[in-house]
């Protein structure tokens, strides 16, 4: 019926009585069968996207799908076509890792032979096997992570939305975490994925939304958002901060983006390669300023997101009304 | 990957009494699993049997044995205490992103809640058994017979079950689970406490005796006593049994509709 796993129509959602507005009216295209990724920074709607999609939050308006199911009308059908894993790892502490998917599996209608069958399979693939019978309060965060995964794949779900699923993980959980998320996807699996990494959703989504305040900023491929912005990114470094500041001015004509500078580091994304490269080396040395050191490379998610929003995408935004850290610290 | 075609084809209804058992299980295996827990429902009351059989109970006068006079009053206490534990499990759900989880699944929505009132009635039972055992241990004699026995626990029971869904809305209001704990103290001590729990309302200054004479938990612990004593004034079970079916009838509504809005 439809080509779209996922399709959202102008989701709005305020809270407070509309004092504070989450989402401005978000519309998304899911297509099957790929990591589609959902770039922000904290506060930028993502989360709240991804509970409006899973039924759990009603939206202030809009219009939702989720493989073919309207998320309002249809919510339990949407239920059963989706498996949800967060960044706060809902596990419960007291049960086993068996027990927890034993009773997901439960709950989400399935037979109990083929649920007991289907929990041992999958604590068996994410090497979860030898704590299956120990209480999950003596899990590590990579092992509670997994185990939240391998819950939200209990009943096989079509689609899966992964809540900032590597957030606070140690590099090989991350590793290990994203090599899972990849082979779900070979196996036909639709993830939509929320990050505030941008090399993760490099790394895994063909597809990204990037939100800021509630609102899509930017979209397209990950190739085509760094096409968006030029080719090369300078990397300068400086001996002093003041130097640095002093090489800012003198080298950022040669670019048409904001240059970012951090301590004694200068960032400069130019727009016509070695070209322009060679133009601001150039001026340094008419200027009599000496580098310390000069790195050339690929532009990186990190500057797309600089150049749309004027913020790092690791910064928190300026100010978090307290309708939304209530309803964060809620889940938390 | 495709849909899964293990799903059975139960009635909703059936679906919906499986959903609600298996949560309750879950609340089970955990409180057999937290030593603090069961220390809550079973350590304490014997406590206070102990404290109030030998250290304040000679200087109480009932006109009766004070031991006959106070097991049933501690039972009533313990029940009532135990349906406090409905407040705090909801609230750590809630805190730990469980409930956001449970409403993801195709499950029935109203099975936490009836699931963790169900675990905390079923624990309820339980500390009920071990205080009545104590309780004979320490000189506790009913002469009611066993059918009043019984009538009395169940009447005991449903009214901390009612109790256990104001508890239910106290836990989804709060914010952590140590916050609902102490919500519910000013709540339940002057209920516990200005009442014919443990002493007779008689020796009470006389502003406090019209309420501690009239209100629930005291109707409740003296038709329980009655019933327990051989002594039944049925006009009292029936007060109880109409405070716990006003209860639930107006406390269950309030708590399924901020379970509704518990997250937002």
């Amino acid at each position: 019926m439809t080509e779209y796993a996922i399709e959202a129509h102008d989701i709005v959602k305020t809270f407070n009585d509309g004092e504070f507005t989450a989402l401005g009216g978000v519309s998304l295209q899911v297509p099957k069968g790929q990591v589609f990724g959902l770039l922000g920074p904290n506060g930028s709607g993502k989360t709240t996207m991804v509970r409006i999609l899973a039924t759990i939050l009603a939206p202030s308006s809009g219009e939702a799908t989720v493989n073919g199911f309207n998320v309002f009308k249809q919510a339990d059908d949407v239920r059963k076509s989706i498996g949800l894993a967060g960044q706060f790892a809902a596990v419960d502490e007291n049960l086993t890792g068996f027990e927890n998917l034993r009773m997901v599996g439960l709950l989400n209608h399935l037979d109990k032979r083929f649920v007991e069958q289907r929990a041992h399979e999958l604590l068996d693939s994410f090497g979860l096997a030898d704590a299956a019978n120990r209480r999950t309060k003596t899990y590590s965060g990579g092992m509670r992570r997994r185990l939240d995964l391998a819950a939200a794949l209990v009943a096989n779900p079509p689609i899966l939305f992964l809540d900032e699923p590597t957030t606070g993980l140690d590099p090989q959980s991350r590793q290990d975490l994203w090599n899972i998320i990849e082979n779900l996807v070979e196996g036909g699996t639709t993830v939509l994925l929320t990050t505030q990494y941008l090399e993760e959703a490099d790394r895994l989504a063909k597809q990204l939304v990037v939100l800021d305040h509630g609102k899509i900023i930017a979209q397209g491929t990950s190739a085509e958002l760094k096409a968006q912005l030029g080719n090369t990114v300078l990397v300068l470094t400086f001996h002093s901060p003041s130097e640095a500041t002093r090489g800012t001015e003198i080298v950022k004509d040669v670019s048409s983006k904001p240059a970012n500078v951090e301590g004694t580091v200068v960032e400069l994304t130019i727009d016509k390669g070695p070209t322009s490269a060679a133009d601001a080396l150039r001026r340094l040395d008419a200027s009599g300023i000496e580098l310390a050191g000069l790195v050339m490379r690929e532009p990186s998610l990190d500057d797309v997101f600089l150049n749309l929003t004027g913020h790092k995408a690791e910064d928190a935004p300026a100010e978090v009304p307290s309708a939304s850290r209530r309803a964060r610290k809620a889940r938390s | 990957m495709t849909m899964t075609t293990q799903t059975s084809s139960r009635s909703a209804l059936r679906w919906a009494i499986s959903d609600v058992l298996v949560l309750a299980h879950r609340n089970l295996i955990a409180l057999m699993r937290i030593p603090v827990a069961l220390v809550f429902s079973i350590i304490q009351p014997i406590m206070f049997v102990i404290l109030f059989r030998y250290v304040f109970g000679g200087a109480i006068h009932t006109g009766t044995n004070y031991v006959n006079y106070l097991i049933p009053g501690i039972l009533v206490q313990t029940t009532i205490f135990g349906s406090v534990s409905t407040a705090i499990g909801l609230a750590e759900d809630l805190q730990k992103g469980l409930i956001e989880r449970f409403r993801a699944l195709p499950m029935a929505r109203m099975a936490v809640l009836a699931g963790r009132t169900i675990s905390d009635l079923a624990r309820n039972v339980m500390v009920l058994l071990v205080i009545t055992g104590v309780g004979m241990l320490v000189g506790f004699r009913p002469s009611g017979g066993v059918v009043a026995y019984v009538q009395a626990s169940l009447l005991m029971l449903s009214f901390a079950y009612a109790l256990s869904w104001g508890f239910a809305f106290v836990g989804l209001a709060a914010p952590t689970s140590e916050a609902a704990q102490a919500m519910t103290f000013p709540l339940i001590f002057p209920l516990t406490f200005a009442s014919a729990i443990f002493v007779p309302v008689q020796s009470m200054p006389s502003w406090l005796q019209g309420f501690a004479t009239h209100q629930p938990v005291s109707v409740t612990a003296e038709a329980v006593r009655g019933l327990m004593l051989g002594t039944p004034h049925g006009w009292g079970t029936y007060e109880t049994m109409l405070w716990a079916l006003g209860a639930v009838a107006i406390l269950g509504p309030l708590a399924v509709r901020k379970f509704r809005q518990a997250i937002k």
